[in-house]
């Protein structure tokens, strides 16, 4: 069976227990996606799988045949970056940067789910449309820990790319 | 996690016939590899239903909504009918895990979920839910979490989730096929069930059932709310929630629904409290009366206590939200 990653396509022959996340590490060589708790419960291996965030240390391989994996490998280099990468190092939005490959997959995600319109638990209007400020970044990111704490310069750092997305938008609807 | 035989099931009849020597089915997997990387789950056979045609929200005959096994929890809760008309249920996934958990967990797999007991998750414990006849680990233990209603000498985990409290105060269905192809739909309240004597039976899935789907009702209206207590704001389980379904007509309660989580080893439902309130005046001397209902048979466990305090101010606070009343006194 094979599946899509970062835009190639790689075979998978191995042991049905190997997670996804120790593919893309130890058969992929993709060592950005970090194994933190391997429970699901600190988000270092977030990957997009098929644009959706997930947990890749909480999935098998092999349930994935055909499927679309994109890690923080497939996002952005040192020489092009992402913008979340360009914001996350001018707002120091990390300082071990363990977690920070989880927290950037997590936010491009997050943002692709605020412009499809999904609510979070601290939305108020489930009805109305979604906008995003501090406090649903706070919510919409708490699946990613940083045990350095930067989250105050994490969530800066989002909020910047979020406007900067929001700015373009008016002025392509102005347009 | 030991080995296993991986099959994927290409229809519903396959899926129960794989499944009934020692399998599993695994969905999103989000609770299930959890438990088999800590040996507490040991299927010998792991059988994947992702590719079963159960992934859409249709709208039924009845005017409710049917959401299938393998729907997401982040879709069910982005749904815009399921925002509109069901918004408890919106609010009650969205209280539950985080934007990962959610995308990959289903709604079939979130009903099977089992609890976050310490002693379950621990095989070095003892557990009659996990291992029966070993004990239970969590009376005269560490039990902060556990159930204060409908417990018994075997087991007093607690159902830990929150998707399913608001179906049951919805009154939800479920849908569920047998391995020779017949259905059966259950309440979703007699879905789950309390421990008695056999704590390792979660709910009454018989061997080979495979649920299809989560039957909504036609809308309820009114206000819908959903309410969690919890250890911290957001990613944390509940320690009390309540989910109401109120409507309120010429000043009195036309109608209400309640339905309660991490109280009990299901969600717990008390139709008292449903006909006390229906019908009534709201004031705060009718909430109390609704709490006593609720709380008649309550027992802590020494660490536990504290929720029989906790579920009372929760439920009179939530009440008077959902109502409206405003008595500006403390409960």
């Amino acid at each position: 069976m094979y599946l899509t990653i970062n835009g190639e396509s790689r075979e998978f022959t191995g042991d049905p227990r190997r997670t996804l996340l120790d593919f893309l590490r130890l058969d992929c060589g993709l060592t950005g996606s970090k194994k933190g708790c391997d429970h699901g419960q600190c988000g270092a291996c977030t990957v997009l799988l098929n644009g959706q965030r997930i947990n890749s240390c909480l999935t098998l391989t092999v349930m994935h045949d055909g499927d679309e994996v994109t890690t923080i490998e497939g996002i952005g280099s040192p020489t092009a970056p992402d913008p979340l990468q360009s914001a996350f190092v001018r707002h120091d939005g990390y300082q071990c940067g363990y977690c920070t490959p989880g927290q950037i997959c997590s936010a491009k995600a997050m943002l692709d789910e605020i412009g499809a319109n999904w609510a979070s638990f601290v939305t108020e209007d489930l009805d109305g449309e979604v906008t995003l400020d501090a406090q649903e970044i706070r919510e919409r990111m708490s699946g990613n820990l940083c045990r350095c704490g930067a989250y105050s310069n994490i969530v800066d750092a989002i909020l910047e790319v979020a406007g900067a997305e929001a700015g373009a938008e008016a002025k392509e609807g102005a347009r | 996690m030991r080995p296993f035989e991986y099959r994927r099931a290409g229809d519903t009849a396959e899926a129960g016939a794989l499944v009934q020597d020692r399998g599993t089915f695994i969905a999103g997997g989000t609770n299930l590899l959890d438990l088999m990387k800590l040996q507490v789950e040991t299927p010998d056979r792991l059988v994947d239903i992702n590719r079963l045609p159960l992934n859409q929200i249709v709208e039924t005959d009845e005017g409710g909504l049917s959401i299938g096994a393998l729907v997401s929890n982040s879709t069910c809760a982005a749904d815009p009918r399921v925002r509109r008309d069901y918004p408890v249920l919106a609010r009650a996934i969205l209280a539950g895990a985080t934007a990962q958990l959610r995308n990959k967990a289903t709604t079939a797999g979130n009903l099977c979920q089992r609890t976050r007991c310490y002693y379950f998750y621990n095989i070095d414990q003892p557990c009659n839910k996990r291992e029966p006849g070993t004990g239970c680990g969590a009376i005269g233990g560490f039990n902060r979490i556990h159930a204060i209603l409908g417990a018994s000498d075997q087991c007093i985990a607690t159902y830990p989730g929150d998707m399913a409290v608001a179906l049951s105060a919805l009154d939800a269905g479920v849908q569920i096929a047998a391995p020779n192809g017949s259905e059966r739909n259950v309440p979703l309240r007699d879905f789950h069930r309390l421990p008695g004597d056999t704590p390792e039976k979660d709910n009454i899935l018989e061997p080979g059932e495979v649920i299809l789907a989560v039957t909504l009702p036609p809308p309820a209206g009114g206000t819908q709310l959903y309410r969690k207590v919890r250890d911290r704001a957001s990613y944390a389980f509940a320690l009390v929630s309540i989910a109401v379904v109120l409507r309120m007509q010429g000043g009195s309660i036309a109608e209400a629904k309640l339905a309660f989580g991490a109280l009990a080893h299901k969600p717990w439902h008390d139709p008292r409290i449903d006909e006390l309130l229906t019908g009534a005046k709201p004031s705060t001397g009718l909430f109390h009366q609704a709490a006593e209902l609720l709380l008649e048979g309550a027992k802590g466990y020494g660490a536990n206590d504290f929720k029989i305090p906790l579920a009372r101010r929760t439920l009179i606070a939530v009440l008077r939200e959902a109502t409206g009343l405003n008595e500006g006194e403390p409960a």
